[in-house]
C-alpha cells in the first residue's frame, strides 16, 4: 500500500519534473532573447541575412537567415540520402537476410549508432568532404558534405528504430498475406510497412530531431562562414555551429541574438515532432 | 469419390531438430468434404496443415519428405506439391489452397481492400469487378448486412468474430480449391463459433475443408471424415461417425473419451 502510493507519488513527480524543465528552458530562452526580439522583430529577423557585429563590440545587425538556411537544408539533404538506405536496411534485417546474417549485421548497425559525432566530423573533413569536391566540385566543406555526412550518421540510428517497428508485425499477420500469394515485395509494401508506419514515422522524426540540432559534425564540414549558400556545394552555416562558434566573445545584443537563433531552433524541433505527430497519430486511428 | 489432397509417406522435419515432426502421414483429403484433424497438443496437427499450402517455407531450413498430391478440380491429375521450387509456383498454390488461423489476421487497411486484396494479387484491375467479387465473398460470409454501409472504414474496427467471417470471406473470394482452417474458433464466444461452423458446412458445396480443432463437438458436428494424430502419427482415419462411435485403435477411444491429451 505505502509502496503503492511511494511510486505514484514518484511517478507523478517525475512527470510534472519533465513539463517544469520544459518550460523552465523556454522561458530562459526567452528572458535572454529579449532585446534581440525588441530590435529585430521576428519577421525582419528570420529575413535578414547580415550577421555584423557593431564596432564598440556591443551592439550589430544580426538576422538569423542563414543559419536557419543552413539548418534546414543540411537537415533535408541528411534526410534525402538516409531515408531510402535506413529504410533498404531495416529491410533487408527483418525480412530478407538469412538468420545468421541477422544478429550480426544488426549489431554492427548498433554499434554505429554509438559513434560519437565527431569521429563522422573528422571523417568527413579529411576523407568525404575531399571526395565529395572531387566529384561535384564547389568547396569541399559544404552544405552537402554536411547533409550527406548528417545522413551518413543518422542511417544507423533510423534503420535500427525502423527495424524494431517491423518486428512489431504479428508473424501471424505477414504468414496470411503470404497464405493469399503475396510475394515478399508485397508483403513488405502492403503489410510490414503499414503496421510499422507510425514507428517508422517515428524513426524518421527522431532522426531528423538530431540532424537538426547536431553542432560537432556540422562544425567540421558545414565550412562555418556567415555567407548564402548559392549551390550546394557552397560553404555556409547552421544554427548551432553559429552559436557554439560565437559563444565565447559575442557582445550583449550578439548574445541575445543567438539565444533568438536557439529559440527559433527550439521552436522549429518542436513544431517538426508536433505537427508529425500530428500527421500519423491521425493516420492511424 | 474424387480426391482433392493425398499425403504419401509424407514427413516433415523443423529446422534444428534431429526427429522428425511428421511421420509417413498416408491421409486422403476428399473434394467437397470437411476433413476435420484431431489430436494432443503437439502431435503435429498445425504441421500438416501448413504443410499443406507450404507456408512454413516463409521460414527457411525446414525438411519435406514423401509427397503432398493436389488434385485438379475432376479429381484426376495430381501434382506433387512438395516438388514446386519457384516463388510463382508458391503463389499459385496458396491461391488454390487457402488458410485460415487462429486468430483473426485482418490487414491494416479497409474492410473492402481487405477482402480485394488476394483478388488484386492475383491480376484483376477492374474496379467493378473488384467490388462485385467483394460483395458476393461477403454476402457468403453471413457479414454483408453489417459492414455494407462502412466498407471503407479500417476492418480493425470490427468485432473477433467479424473479423475472422471477414478473414473467411477474404479466402473464399480467390475462389481456392482447399481452405485450411487452424482451430479457427477457439479465440471466438460461442454464438461466433456457431455462425463460422454454419459458415464452413456451406461451404463444402464449392470447395474442401481442412480443418484442426481441439473441439470435439465441433469436429463430429461438422466433419465428414476425421484423422486422429499422436505424436507425429496419423492413427487412425476414418469416417466421422465411425471416429467417435467405434473407433478401432485404443488410443483413439481414450482421447475422444478424455482419458488424455
Ligand atoms: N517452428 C518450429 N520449430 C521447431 N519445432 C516446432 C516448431 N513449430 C512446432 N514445433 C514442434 O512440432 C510439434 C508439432 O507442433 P504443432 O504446432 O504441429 O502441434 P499441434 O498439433 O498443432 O498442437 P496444438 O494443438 O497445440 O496447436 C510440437 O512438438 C512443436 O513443439
Ligand atoms: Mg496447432
Amino acid at each position: 500500500m505505502l509502496f503503492n502510493r511511494f511510486f505514484r507519488g514518484l511517478s507523478h513527480t517525475s512527470a510534472w519534473l519533465v513539463l517544469t524543465i520544459l518550460f523552465a528552458i523556454i522561458i530562459v530562452l526567452f528572458h535572454y532573447s529579449k532585446s534581440a526580439i525588441g530590435d529585430f522583430g521576428f519577421f525582419h529577423f528570420i529575413t535578414n541575412s547580415k550577421w555584423i557585429v557593431g564596432n564598440d563590440g556591443n551592439g550589430g545587425n544580426f538576422g538569423g537567415l542563414i543559419p536557419i538556411l543552413g539548418t534546414f537544408l543540411s537537415s533535408l539533404i541528411a534526410m534525402v540520402f538516409a531515408i531510402p538506405i535506413a529504410m533498404g536496411i531495416a529491410i533487408f534485417l527483418t525480412e530478407i537476410a538469412p538468420e545468421f546474417l541477422k544478429a550480426p549485421v544488426g549489431i554492427a548497425v548498433e554499434l554505429l549508432a554509438a559513434i560519437p559525432s565527431i569521429i563522422y566530423g573528422m571523417w568527413g573533413l579529411f576523407y568525404f568532404g575531399p571526395l565529395l569536391q572531387s566529384w561535384f566540385g564547389g568547396q569541399s566543406n559544404s552544405l552537402l558534405t554536411a547533409g550527406v555526412v548528417l545522413g551518413i550518421m543518422v542511417i544507423p540510428f533510423m534503420a535500427a528504430l525502423s527495424r524494431d517497428a517491423m518486428n512489431t508485425t504479428p508473424s501471424v499477420l505477414v504468414e496470411s498475406a503470404y497464405s493469399m500469394g503475396a510475394t515478399r515485395y508485397e508483403v513488405i509494401k502492403d503489410i510490414v510497412f503499414p503496421f510499422a508506419k507510425k514507428g517508422i514515422i517515428g524513426s524518421v522524426i527522431l532522426s531528423l530531431g538530431r540532424a537538426l540540432g547536431e553542432t560537432m559534425a556540422v562544425a567540421f564540414l558545414i565550412g562555418g562562414v556567415f555567407r548564402f549558400p548559392n549551390s550546394l556545394t557552397s560553404a555556409t552555416i547552421s544554427i548551432p555551429v553559429l552559436i557554439a562558434n560565437n559563444f565565447g566573445e559575442a557582445g550583449n545584443l550578439q548574445l541575445s541574438a543567438m539565444f533568438y537563433m536557439a529559440l527559433i531552433l527550439f521552436i522549429i524541433s518542436f513544431f517538426t515532432i508536433t505537427i508529425a505527430k500530428f500527421y500519423f497519430l491521425r493516420k492511424t486511428d | 469419390m474424387k480426391l482433392a489432397i493425398q499425403t504419401k509417406d509424407f514427413s516433415f522435419t523443423y529446422p534444428k531438430t534431429k526427429e522428425a515432426t511428421l511421420k509417413g502421414i498416408n491421409i486422403p483429403i476428399y473434394a467437397n468434404k470437411v476433413t476435420a484433424l484431431i489430436g494432443p497438443s503437439g502431435c503435429g496437427k498445425s504441421t500438416l496443415l501448413r504443410s499443406c499450402n507450404r507456408i512454413h517455407d516463409v521460414y527457411p531450413g525446414n525438411l519435406y519428405d514423401g509427397e503432398i498430391l493436389l488434385y485438379d478440380n475432376n479429381g484426376e491429375k495430381a501434382e506433387n506439391i512438395l516438388q514446386y521450387k519457384k516463388e510463382n509456383d508458391l503463389i499459385n498454390l496458396r491461391q488454390r489452397i487457402g488458410m485460415i488461423f487462429q486468430k483473426p489476421t485482418p490487414f491494416p487497411m479497409s474492410i473492402k481492400d481487405n477482402i480485394t486484396y488476394g483478388l488484386k494479387l492475383s491480376g484483376i484491375k477492374n474496379k467493378t469487378e473488384l467490388l462485385d467479387r467483394a460483395e458476393i465473398a461477403l454476402k457468403g460470409a453471413a457479414l454483408w448486412e453489417e459492414v455494407k454501409d462502412r466498407l471503407n472504414n479500417s476492418a480493425m474496427g470490427l468485432s473477433g468474430g467479424q473479423q475472422q467471417r471477414l478473414c473467411i470471406a477474404r479466402a473464399v473470394a480467390l475462389k481456392p480449391q482447399v481452405l485450411l482452417f487452424d482451430e479457427p474458433t477457439s479465440a471466438l464466444d460461442p454464438i461466433s463459433t456457431a455462425s463460422i461452423e454454419e459458415l464452413i458446412s456451406e461451404l463444402k458445396n464449392e470447395l474442401t475443408v481442412l480443418i484442426v480443432t481441439h473441439n470435439m463437438q465441433q469436429a463430429s458436428r461438422i466433419s465428414d471424415y476425421t484423422g486422429f494424430m499422436y505424436l507425429g502419427d496419423l492413427v487412425e482415419y476414418d469416417v466421422t461417425e465411425t471416429i467417435f462411435l467405434n473407433p478401432k485403435e485404443k488410443k483413439t477411444e481414450d482421447y475422444i473419451t478424455g482419458r488424455f491429451g
